[in-house]
């Protein structure tokens, strides 16, 4: 059970990514942790997804009978991925409307453990002025370092952040592109610990990829991030797109990882972002006004 | 044109594109996809490596597995000046086959610590990180005597062997694993050297040489 003092109402009672549907083999138990509680899961011959309570007899890959699991936790197939609420949900989980056109390709590029918090994780995702530096000749190469001035607003319902016009230089923006552009990024952060990019397509200029983060957070600070590739690419084969988010993650994961403190402190006070990173602020704000407490270190009263 | 059958996060595979970017041998890579598609438990790739293993290479019909056992194939084949593999001499080749047993060592120990961090597999995570602590010990001791003989290397003589590349991509990778190398200070030293090898390139998790050479 988790500790008192790291219960968060509020993140308790939403939904959570656990793992890509397609990647379980069914009848099998899987182990897996959320918000420091040890849970199982796995589905059934008809892709029925369940979660429950981690026991000393369920082991790793070995056959479970679903029919027979005294206490199961809440269940939704979303986007690809098994979600679970460890409380009781106080809201839908976020529509992302693109998925469900038919001539998207939508794949897992994958689901990656990380030692830092769901909200440091979140935020290098919201960050355009790392690109040069960490994603040197693929999303950013100098001297194209300037983020340009874009917009960011919160919902007038509080409930997700809108970061638009955020333009950037990238030598090669996917694994479509032919050369370099400047493209245009909007970001959405509907979750404390899911957010959800669009980038202009390198095929059509009227439509975007997109790509979306869905944060597990295993425990504070210890993550698996899964990642969403909903991409209009018609001719690379699923292997190298997904090779190339995942190049991109490998680049960011020991720049998360060197993050310090782990927790992402929410008093302004704290730490100031070096540049002047607008999405950065707000969603730090927005987490504070939220009043979440898992994974940062929260104001000072 | 030589085949790498190749995942990109993978240290095993990188130190075949390391070597071969260093003597300047061009390859054609073929992307498996290890994770999440366990693309190297499938048929057409056992049938390759029955072992299920990555790397592979596949040069004019010629195959061979074990990431080992390739950059001593590249090597001698591809190094006409015989220094990074060192058939020449018995003792420096004695070397260098110790240290690639090590190399295979560290791959069991920090490297499944990577995989158990990273990728989620069912490893004893703390039986990892412990054995990888013993052998950074050891290599740290070994790197610091060697240094004050005047020996950049891992093994004796004035120039990297593969035995280096052997060693270098999962020492480097080891924080993803929750191995520090914070203890290992001619660790440290060594890991710069490798990276100002004249042809050194990146793999996502591992950065280029800091500025300027450093001195201690
Ligand atoms: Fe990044």
């Amino acid at each position: 059970m988790q500790n008192q003092n790291e219960k968060d109402p509020i993140i308790e009672n939403l939904w959570h990514a656990l793992g890509a549907l397609k990647e379980i083999d069914a009848g099998q138990v899987n182990k897996t942790q959320l918000l420091g509680q040890p849970l199982c899961y796995g589905k059934d011959a008809n892709d029925v997804a369940f979660v429950w309570p981690a026991s000393e007899r369920h082991k790793t890959h070995t056959p479970v009978n679903f029919e027979a699991l005294n206490r199961c936790l809440p269940v939704q197939v979303r986007y690809g991925y098994v979600w679970t609420c460890l409380g009781t949900p106080s809201e839908e989980i976020f529509d992302i409307p693109e998925y469900v056109e038919p001539d998207r390709r939508n794949l897992n590029a994958a689901s990656m453990g990380v030692h830092v918090s769901a909200p440091r994780a979140i935020e290098n995702f919201l960050d355009m002025g790392h690109f040069p530096y960490v994603h040197t000749d693929i999303l950013g190469v100098e001297p194209h370092t300037e983020v340009k001035d874009y917009d960011v607003t919160v919902s007038a319902d509080a409930c997700e952040i809108l970061a638009t016009r955020c333009l950037f230089y990238q030598p090669m923006a996917s694994q479509a592109s032919a050369g370099g552009a400047d493209v245009e990024y909007v970001y959405r952060v509907p979750h404390p610990y899911c957010s959800i990019l669009y980038k202009s397509s390198p095929l059509d200029a009227a439509r975007q990829d997109v790509i979306c983060i869905f944060i597990q957070p295993l425990d504070q600070e210890h993550i698996r991030a899964h990642m969403l590739l909903s991409v209009l690419d018609v001719d690379n084969p699923d292997i190298s797109i997904r090779a190339f988010q995942q190049t991109i993650f490998g680049q960011d994961k020991p720049i998360l990882e060197n993050q310090f403190p782990k927790r992402l402190p929410l008093d302004p006070r704290v730490e100031t972002p070096i540049r002047a990173d607008k999405s950065a602020i707000t969603y730090r704000r927005w987490l504070r006004q939220k009043g979440i407490t898992y994974g940062v270190i929260p104001a000072a009263a | 044109m030589i085949k790498l059958y190749d995942y990109e996060l993978s240290g095993n595979c990188f130190k075949l594109r390391l070597l071969m970017a260093i003597l300047g041998v061009k390859y054609e890579p073929v992307a498996v996809d290890f994770y999440p598609g366990l693309e190297h438990k499938s048929p057409w790739f056992l049938q390759l490596n029955p072992l299920g293993q990555l790397p592979v290479i596949d040069d004019d019909g010629y195959i061979l597995r074990d990431a080992q056992a390739i950059l001593i194939y590249l090597a001698s084949k591809y190094d006409p000046s015989a220094k990074w593999y060192p058939t020449g001499s018995p003792n420096l080749l004695g070397e260098v086959c110790q240290w690639m047993a090590f190399a295979d060592a560290i791959t069991s120990t920090a490297s499944a610590a990577r995989l158990h961090d990273g990728l989620f597999y069912d490893f004893d995570i703390e039986a990892c990180r412990t054995g990888a602590h013993r052998l950074f010990r050891i290599l740290d001791e070994h790197l610091w005597f060697g240094e004050d003989q005047g020996n950049d290397w891992l093994c004796s003589g004035s120039h990297p062997t593969v035995a280096d590349l052997a060693c270098f991509p999962y020492v480097v990778l080891s924080e993803e694993g929750g191995i520090s190398r914070q203890d290992y200070p001619a660790i440290r030293r060594w890991t710069d050297r490798v990276k100002r090898i004249p042809g050194f390139r990146v793999m996502p998790g591992i950065f280029p040489a800091g500025p300027g050479p450093k001195t201690t």
